[in-house]
């Protein structure tokens, strides 16, 4: 008699325990790795790194070329009443050093940190670094926090502040959700480079796997001197910029 | 007199004050549904300043909400007598003011109606994440105290449940200050002394909110508080003023040390317009010498309505002081060239001018709205009147001058 | 104690009897338009069942993964799905996704961000000084 309630609560005992374990597993879906996994093909892989070195030498200070190539190939052309709350993923800088008065020009967009501060940040892990480097936001869970907005030390990041209709079909973006430059993540997965970089007709953009030895980048970058902004924060950008 | 088991006699006092409340509540959520429906292009945040005036609100309401079982805790943890009975309205006030600063910042997100995808998808790295583990926590540990005090036979467990509140509560305002602690980004933020000061502030703007609603139940109620009580608590007040004044000098003190700040600091100590004027005029003086005035000078404090005001100007003084960080923190340019001026169409070098838009008027002050009316009801329903006996904290040398 | 069991099993069965009864005043059956019919991705009736875990599992796939192009995406079932007359899956009951949606009153919040028409390009170009100057 004993002997049966004894082996009946310890099989009642080991159910629950993995009852309990498998309802963790099934709970707990959200708390994963940010990173995909690597795959073989055309999948985005970590043997790849996406990377951009901007030649400021080469930028006019009047050329736009490559803001409104990005707003083109994006469909950011919505008509927003404050300027302030226009979307813009990618900007020209114009500078002047104040001491000597020497003036650059660059394009900053989003700058696809190895160490992203957006990504740390975001409560739902919306804002995710895929396996090639390229930082993204997941629309599907982004709650519109706007925590990633404060976090990026480039500004990167616009906000969705009103309801859009004039998406491209392979950019879905909208209101409510942040956003900021893909690299034309849409563009990159079919082989070809990002609009801006097509766009710049003074050369000064080169977009490319950095981890190939036998791209452009990976050469360029060992032959000039480059840097990263912001380079104390050590937050490894995929962009690179010469003559500043 | 001491009334065990005090209720409110029936009357209008009652409905009056709940509809007040209510409807300050009212028009804030109508304010964030219309904020939802509309997209946030009816605010005036920007993508330069991205957080602003409701969560300013926001996070004063929550962080009080920590800081106010500070009362409960000096009692039940630390045997203070004085502050025995105080507990339980002071349980009250948390889970209020954590409902109204939740409501706030929640009613603000761009996607509200993504709550259940916050709630199931977790980044361990994210501050903001981890709240969504804290602050639920937080609100049963206080619910499980409260329990523990009002029923008689769990009182033996209090002070087990509230030590663990305790360090729960240290563990969620230290998270909470480190949202911006940990912000590498701009100038205002990414520093450690963050995280002590609004653990600190949290004590004095609790504290303060506690004084402000128990002279309210105490009017409701037609009952005074005994002023050798009162002495203790707005001593405790005055000292709590006094940190929170040290936190925030040595905050601006050292960032003004480093020559790679001194232009932030001009801009928010100086020349910065408004932000100067609510730090110095708002924090400073109405916050916190004012207060300290009215709480410490002889002939003053007794008198009736010192204690309270100085309760009401902690708080203004609080919001100041709250905005000029994090406005303030936005307002001024994000610094990526230094030594360079930046132009850009983006307002890159550019100081960013905000001035609340009505929406967020209307919701961050229904968060206050709803602290009234859930504490108005608790007090109602809940037997949480602070109640002294003072003869026999006489007697027991609680109340020595 | 009889007579209450009794009450309650005609209640009940006067109440499930409803909708044998009358039709008329009800709802009609989204009747979505089918442009190109025959050559969905999968069977009928596996669409209707799997089609919100199917474009949940590729949009994964398609953003944290990269993977396009493939038999399964958004944008393939606007483009076959869109309505002749606005080039929408949305716009009416007789659009495609519309139909069936504000018939089973689930709301869709796909198109705050998916471009609903097909072969949709913006004529617009960005604001002219959103290059240089604020």
């Amino acid at each position: 008699m004993s002997d049966s309630k004894n082996t009946r609560r310890g099989f009642l005992a080991a159910s629950a325990t993995m009852a309990a374990g498998l309802g963790f597993v099934a709970i707990a879906p959200g708390i994963r790795l940010i990173e995909a996994a690597s795959a073989q093909g055309k999948l985005a892989s970590s043997k790849v790194r996406y990377g951009l070195l901007i030649d400021s030498n080469k930028c006019k200070s009047d050329c736009d070329a490559c803001v409104g190539a990005c707003a083109t190939e994006n469909g950011i052309v919505e008509k927003v009443a404050n300027p302030r709350q226009r979307a813009q993923w990618i900007r020209k800088i114009n500078l002047v050093e104040t001491s000597t008065g020497k003036t650059h020009s660059l394009p900053m967009m989003c700058q696809h940190c190895a160490k992203p501060p957006c990504v740390d940040v975001c409560p739902t892990g919306a804002s995710f670094k895929r396996a090639d480097g390229i930082v993204l936001v997941d629309r599907h869970i982004c709650i519109g926090c706007r925590y990633c907005m404060m976090a990026c030390p480039y500004k990167a990041r616009s906000f969705g502040h009103q309801a859009l209709t004039t998406q491209n079909p392979e950019v879905p973006r909208g209101q409510g959700c942040v956003e900021a430059c893909t690299f034309c993540v849409q563009r990159v997965d079919r082989g070809l480079k990002p609009a801006c970089v097509e766009a710049c007709t003074n050369g000064a953009m080169i977009f490319g796997d950095l981890n190939d030895p036998n791209s452009d980048i990976y050469k360029r970058i060992r032959e000039v001197s480059s840097r990263q902004v912001r380079a104390d924060l050590k937050l490894d950008t995929g962009v690179r910029y010469q003559g500043i | 007199m001491f009334t065990p088991n005090f209720r409110y006699k029936e009357g209008p006092a009652f409905y009056l004050l709940v509809a007040a409340g209510g409807l300050v509540a009212a028009l804030g959520v109508a304010a964030a549904y219309y904020m939802e429906h509309m997209g946030h292009i009816v605010t005036n945040m920007t993508n330069q300043i991205p957080w602003a005036l409701p969560h300013v609100f926001a996070i004063f309401l929550i962080i009080s909400a920590s800081g106010v079982m500070m009362v409960a805790s000096i009692g039940t943890l630390f045997g203070k007598n004085v502050y025995k009975p105080r507990a339980r309205l002071a349980c009250l006030l948390a889970i209020a003011l954590l409902a109204a600063g939740l409501s706030v910042i929640m009613l603000d997100l761009g996607r509200a109606d993504r709550l259940p995808v916050a709630l199931t998808h977790l980044n361990p790295t994210s501050e903001f994440g981890l709240n969504i583990i804290f602050y639920p926590t937080f609100l049963t540990l206080t619910s499980l105290y409260l329990w523990t005090l009002m029923e008689p036979r769990m009182n033996r467990y209090s002070k087990t449940v509230d030590l663990a509140n305790l360090i729960w509560r240290l563990m969620l305002t230290t998270g909470t200050g480190s949202i911006f602690g940990f912000i590498v980004a701009r100038q205002a933020y990414g520093t450690a002394v963050l995280a002590p000061m609004f653990i600190i502030s949290s004590f004095a703007w609790g504290l303060a909110i506690f004084l402000i609603m128990q002279r309210v139940l105490y009017g409701w109620s037609n009952m005074t508080l005994d002023l050798a009580v009162l002495k203790r608590m707005k001593n405790l007040l005055g000292i709590y003023i006094g940190a929170v004044f040290y936190f925030v000098s040595v905050y601006h003190l050292t960032s003004e040390y480093y020559a790679k700040q001194g232009d932030f600091e001009h801009f928010i100590l100086i020349g910065g317009g408004i932000f100067p004027m609510l730090y110095w005029g708002g924090f400073v003086l109405l916050g916190t010498l004012l207060p300290l005035l009215l709480i410490f000078h002889p002939r003053i404090w007794p008198k009736p309505g010192a204690v309270t005001t100085a309760a009401v100007l902690v708080i203004g003084g609080a919001l100041c002081h709250l905005y000029v960080l994090i406005v303030g923190g936005q307002a001024f340019p994000m610094e990526m060239f230094p030594g360079m001026t930046a132009t850009s169409s983006f307002y890159d070098g550019a100081i960013e001018h905000y001035v609340p838009s009505l929406p967020e008027i209307l919701l961050s002050i229904g968060g206050f709205g709803i602290v009234f009316t859930i504490a108005i009801i608790g007090a109602r329903v809940l037997n949480v009147l602070p109640q002294d006996d003072i003869a026999q904290l006489k007697a027991s040398g609680s109340l020595t001058d | 104690m009889f007579k209450r069991v009794l009450a309650v099993m005609l209640f009940s069965i006067a109440a499930l009897a409803q909708p044998a009864v009358a039709d008329a005043g009800r709802v009609p059956k989204p009747t979505p338009t089918i442009e190109t019919p025959g050559q969905c991705v999968a069977p009928v009736e596996e669409m209707r069942r799997n089609h919100m875990e199917m474009l949940k599992h590729q949009r994964n796939r398609t953003m944290r993964m990269g993977e396009r192009d493939t038999k399964v995406s958004l944008n393939g079932c606007i483009q076959c799905h869109a309505s002749k007359t606005n080039g929408s899956v949305l716009g009416s009951r007789d659009n495609f996704c519309e139909a069936c949606h504000s018939y089973a009153a689930v709301k869709l919040d796909c198109w705050d961000c998916h471009q609903p028409k097909a072969n949709y390009k913006a004529t617009a170009s960005a604001p002219p000084t959103m290059g240089l100057k604020p």
